[in-house]
């Protein structure tokens, strides 16, 4: 069969051009949702509006779209990593539990600390925890290529296993009624910069969310070991002949993906929920993959991506009060995620007509 | 008569993960590692449960429940096969994308009110024809007879699954699309429609998967229904090494794991540790797989790498 036109290689396309192609993904996925939301007699303005307009109406409803959007954003980072290495690391569900854990260990049990010793030490603390949960699949990956999509994913389910039975065990609350985690004292709780209503509730999770991009930034880009995590994934094979150390870069690319991700379950407790729940995670780490790969796992878009997604994500509970089902969100991030994968196709491929001569041949 | 009410419940746990398994192996044997069979079995739960409500068939409801899983398939077919997108994220997306739409829509069931929305028994009770007297029969009549007729037909199609990629001269050039698509398409075989099809198909299957949790197994409509099954189906693949007669024990290995979670909740350790058995079991035995990988049980080799004809 001869089709009059065929498919080649882009060669190279102009980053304007490129943001051009991504920004008529996002439309297109827009559009298919207004039809969708026609077809199911809903109006599809004010889906949208709740959806985008609603969560950034006033300061109140602001500030907590930023704070969601700071925890995205720490695990996009986190995730943005390991992707770069091309370790499919899904489990960042549950290297934010443990990373929650290990902040809420020193939050319930060492809160007579003063806050300048103990809310570090927390940090660290979630860091490392997440850190070694990361490590686990990490260490199979690099020592016998366990496959680590698999891996991660379970690590999740038990990590929330482990989150249920301190709930309902060992680190049970004062509440007899239900079981649940104490709130944190004051000193376990990150403080905020401003003193008035409602920027008094931002707490200063977004400086070190920034710091992270920073931190992240240069490291991908201007250091030898995060040259060493790009050169690992386009290809194992150049980098053991360049004489690197794969096994150990997995190791650590990971401990540190995995950690930054745990640092996001330190600013989940310690500053949103100001406590450990069982929402620690609630599905954040699968969104958070979604902003890594759209901002093509540059630290700098994640900041864009991560505050789009939160708006959604906010923007889910207005829609309750249009009787439009929260998971009308979920649907749509994944409308636009595949639009947006779509559109890669035009950034790397081209249709050109076939020419007659070509085609005879 | 304990016993057998154990496998009893052991065999309805394992069968949506036996159907995902399946699933995963069509879209693998033709070189897609799809992680989207969660999301596809989230729509064939919905589709299944709203026909089976609306239309009280339940061979309407399994159709449905096929074709919509079908359809998730086809949008990452679409995406990988013809855009040539990242399996990884497309697999991820379809899964999100078919949560949340399975979501969207099974809530829209419930009404304003959100009042739990049922099976209708009518229903239930075509679902549950037994085989005539045969379930009475002591001891072993409740395990090897006592189930709804879903269950048989599951059996029945995997092993046609077994028989059509293994035997047959389609699935001879199905494996041949996985092993190596530059050489199948050398020898004349239409990689993409190969494709095409059997990532549709292994859609179905869990579309099918999805609908045994939806009408049969849970019967109320609820947000968490799926709960993982199917990413512990793309697990298992491993362990069943690409074989859907294997899948059958290591599903069944799935359910008696369940089974201890859910029947051994008085035992001095906390359920919820128990609960993390069969992802326990599973990351064991991804790890066992790995150490000891043989040659002839190996992933079809161009799994995770889209195929276009001018790059070689």
């Amino acid at each position: 069969m001869r089709l009059p036109f065929h498919i080649v290689k882009r060669p190279y396309m102009k980053t304007y051009q490129q943001v051009i192609v991504r920004l008529l993904a996002v439309l297109t996925a827009f559009a298919v949702t207004s039809i969708l939301m026609i077809i199911l007699k809903k109006n599809p303005g004010r889906v949208l509006m709740a959806l985008l307009y609603e969560p950034v109406k006033n300061g109140y409803f602001l500030v907590q779209t930023i704070k969601l959007a700071v925890v995205l954003l720490i695990i996009s980072l986190g995730i943005g990593l390991a992707f770069k290495m091309k370790f499919w690391n899904i489990g960042a569900e549950g290297q934010i539990i443990l990373g929650g854990i290990g902040a809420s260990y020193l939050g319930l049990f060492h809160n007579d600390w003063p806050i300048y010793i103990l809310l570090p030490v927390m940090l660290v603390a979630s860091f490392v925890t997440g850190g070694l949960y990361g490590l686990i699949p990490a260490y199979f990956k690099a020592r016998y290529n366990t496959n680590e999509t698999l891996f991660t994913l379970m690590l999740n389910y038990i990590a929330l296993s482990i989150l249920l039975f301190l709930q309902y065990g060992p680190w049970k609350g004062e509440n007899a009624m239900r079981p649940e985690f104490d709130n944190f004292k004051k000193n376990a709780l990150l403080p905020s910069l401003a003193s008035s209503k409602p920027w008094s509730d931002l707490h200063i999770g977004w400086i070190i969310s920034l710091l992270l991009v920073v931190i992240v930034y240069i490291y991908m880009n201007h250091t030898k070991s995060g040259y060493e995590i790009s050169v690992v994934g386009e290809s194992v094979n150049t980098a053991r002949y360049a004489g690197m150390n794969v096994r150990w870069i997995t190791m650590r690319t990971m401990m540190l993906s995995a950690g930054i991700c745990g640092i996001a379950g330190f600013v989940q407790v310690s500053g949103n929920l100001k406590k450990l729940s069982v929402n620690v995670a609630g599905g954040l780490g699968f969104t958070a993959i979604i902003i890594a790969w759209l901002s093509k796992l540059n630290p700098v878009v994640m900041i864009v991506a991560s505050f789009l997604f939160s708006v959604m994500s906010k923007g889910a509970g207005f829609l309750e009060y249009q009787n439009i089902s929260p998971a009308a969100s979920e649907m749509i991030q994944g409308i636009i995620l595949f639009c947006v994968l779509g559109a890669e196709f035009f950034v790397n491929y081209k249709i050109v007509r076939t020419h007659r001569e070509v085609a005879q041949k | 008569m304990i016993i057998a009410s154990y496998i009893y419940i052991a065999v309805r746990v394992s069968i949506p993960v036996l159907l995902g398994i399946t699933g995963a192996i069509f879209n693998e044997k033709a070189g897609n590692t799809n992680l989207g069979i969660e999301g596809m079995m989230y729509m064939g739960a919905f589709a299944g449960f709203y026909t089976a409500v609306a239309t009280n068939s339940v061979i309407l409801a399994l159709i449905a429940a096929c074709l919509f899983g079908a359809f998730g398939a086809l949008i990452y077919a679409f995406a990988t096969v013809t855009l040539r997108t990242n399996q990884v994220v497309a697999g991820l997306s379809l899964t999100i994308f078919g949560q949340g739409i399975a979501r969207f829509l099974g809530n829209t069931l419930s009404g304003a009110k959100g009042e739990s929305v049922r099976i209708p028994d009518a229903v239930t009770q075509k679902v549950n024809w037994k085989i005539l007297g045969l379930k009475d029969i002591p001891f072993l009549g409740r395990a090897l007879f006592g189930y709804d007729m879903i269950i048989y037909l599951s059996i029945v199609l995997v092993v046609i699954a077994y028989f059509y990629i293994n035997k047959s001269k389609t699935g001879l050039n199905l494996r041949a699309v996985g092993e190596n698509p530059a050489a199948a398409d050398a020898a004349g075989i239409n990689v993409s429609l190969y494709k095409y099809v059997h990532i549709c198909i292994g859609g179905a299957f869990c579309g099918l998967a999805g609908a045994y949790i939806g009408v049969v197994y849970l019967t109320t409509w609820g947000n968490n229904m799926i709960a993982g099954k199917g990413w512990i189906a793309v697990a298992l693949v491993i362990f069943a090494s690409w074989n859907p007669l294997k899948a059958i024990y290591s599903s069944l290995l799935f359910g008696f794991t369940s089974l201890i979670a859910l029947r051994f909740q008085d035992s001095p350790i906390s359920p919820y540790l128990l609960e993390m058995l069969p992802y326990l079991l599973t990351v064991i035995i991804l790890i066992i797989t790995s150490v000891k990988m043989k040659k002839e049980n190996q992933q079809p080799a161009s799994c995770g790498v889209n195929y276009f004809r001018e790059e070689r």
